[in-house]
């Protein structure tokens, strides 16, 4: 008989006892190692997966802060150029105004000096022609400079017009101080009469006067009372000089 | 001479006795039970593990990976059966090539208590997985006619499980054991390398076709199977 039946139930013990066995030391402890590993490395995994998404997601916000820093920065440094054009602008306006008003000042400058020169040169005409004339008058007709002056003033007075005349004459009829005769030089006493006795004769009445002299008076004798004034002097001719000279320099001056 | 292990007799008491078939299983066991020990001993969970772990694994993995093949979608419910039935009949016939051991398997009581093991697993898991009804419908299918032929089946099935491992195992040896009388030293070599290979086969296929009966009760394609499952 090859079956040993109690053989076969031994051996069908000894196979459970084996299955037992090997499921305790051996397929639980590889099956559980296999499946700590694999939970392990899906772990890791995912750790890497998640640390990728945050190196990503630093990666991309990174990328958004370097773009706005450019366009902070291109847009500050267009802001910079447009201030520092319109500062250009500003500096240049500035100096260009500076450099008018320099002009300005410079031409004022100019103006003065030519108009000081032009009041020199008149008051050293006017002693100039006073000087020839004195001169003059002496040498050739042995007369008085002063005295002609004086003669001229009181030619002037009688030819007054009427309406000169009448206006002047109630001035100095209601005037409450004395006329005031004004001379650049001092008139001699006979000279003073000689004028007391034209006014007195012009206006039919006793005029007081009273006589100053005043040396930087351009012309040479003024009658002044109550606000009206009568005066021989020799601005007309200074100005007419005046313009000649002026354009004779100007004449010179164009063609430069 | 032995035609089993069977008949080496260690100790009898009666009916009860101690015979080279438990003696070699015993053997086995121990190896197989100390080995695993000593190894899994020590394991590493970590990315770098001993070499003996890695075979471990492979084995391990790869018993479940034939499993899965065959139609079982829990093969680790399965692991401890179908894994311990290659494991066991693989060493029974590596161990061949140690002098003076015979293998267990070479003995139709082993293979027949291993079928007898297949026969009672195989309703056991199908109505651990459909449950008692469904389980004993699967014999009815596909009509109730087919329920003799479904329960012959069953029967020579087993037998021819049992029959078919013996007869190799057994041939094998006998065939080492005359040829070491014939022709000394070169040709038993050969052909217990060639037993190795026979001994591997036979393992292979008692456990795939243990798996495939299993798969079959489990997973017989009844409407109800699918409904529990």
């Amino acid at each position: 008989m090859l079956i040993d039946w109690f053989t076969v139930g031994a051996q069908a013990i000894n196979f459970l006892v084996l299955v037992w066995l090997l499921k305790r030391f051996l397929y639980q402890p590889i099956l559980d190692a296999i499946d700590e590993r694999e939970r392990r490395i899906a772990a890791e995994l995912a750790d890497a997966a998640a640390k990728q998404a945050a190196a990503q997601t630093e990666r991309a916000s990174f990328e958004q802060k370097n773009q706005a820093f450019d366009e902070q920065r291109a847009a500050l440094l267009a802001q910079a150029v447009g201030e520092v054009q319109a500062e250009r602008r500003r500096l240049l306006n500035d100096a260009r105004q500076a450099a008018d008003a320099l002009a300005a000042q410079r031409a004022e400058s100019l103006r003065s000096e030519a108009n000081q020169l032009n009041a020199a040169i008149a008051l050293r005409t006017q002693e100039e022609v006073f000087a020839i004339a004195r001169k003059t008058l002496t040498d050739l007709a042995g007369v008085d400079l002063e005295e002609r002056m004086v003669q001229a003033f009181t030619r002037r007075l009688s030819a007054l017009d009427d309406a000169a005349h009448t206006t002047f004459a109630h001035a100095l009829a209601t005037a409450s101080t004395p006329a005031c005769v004004r001379s650049a030089f001092d008139l001699p006493a006979a000279q003073r009469t000689a004028i007391q006795q034209t006014i007195d004769t012009t206006f039919g009445m006793a005029i007081p006067l009273r006589f100053e002299t005043a040396p930087d008076l351009v012309s040479g004798i003024e009658l002044t009372g109550d606000g009206q004034k009568l005066a021989w002097d020799i601005a007309d001719y200074l100005a007419s000089l005046e313009r000649s000279v002026e354009a004779l320099l100007t004449a010179k001056s164009l063609p430069k | 001479m032995h035609l089993s292990p069977d008949e080496i007799i260690f100790w009898q008491l009666g009916f009860i006795k101690l015979n080279g078939t438990s003696v070699f299983t015993w053997a086995l066991m121990l190896l197989l039970v100390v080995g695993a020990k000593l190894i899994t001993r020590h394991l590493s969970t970590g990315l770098t593990r001993t070499r003996w772990q890695n075979l471990l694994e492979i084995i391990v993995t790869g018993i479940e990976q034939q499993i899965a093949e065959v139609g079982l979608s829990q093969p680790r419910t399965y692991l401890g059966f179908l894994g311990t039935l290659f494991l066991f009949l693989a060493a029974a016939a590596l161990a061949t090539i140690i002098p003076g051991y015979e293998p267990p398997t070479g003995s139709l009581s082993t293979t027949t208590a291993l079928a007898l093991c297949v026969l009672v697993a195989v309703p056991a898991f199908g109505i651990a997985d459909q449950g008692l009804p469904g389980y004993l419908k699967s014999y009815l299918e596909p009509t109730v006619l087919m329920l003799p032929f479904n329960i012959i089946s069953e029967v020579s099935r087993t037998l021819a499980l049992a029959v078919r491992l013996f007869g190799n195992m057994m041939s094998g040896a006998m065939i080492i054991a005359i040829l070491l009388t014939i022709t000394p030293f070169l040709f038993p070599i050969l052909m217990t390398a060639l037993g190795l290979l026979t001994g591997m086969v036979q393992a292979y296929i008692f456990s795939i076709l243990a798996a495939v009966y299993i798969a079959a009760a489990t997973r017989t394609g009844t409407p109800g199977a699918t409904l529990n499952a």
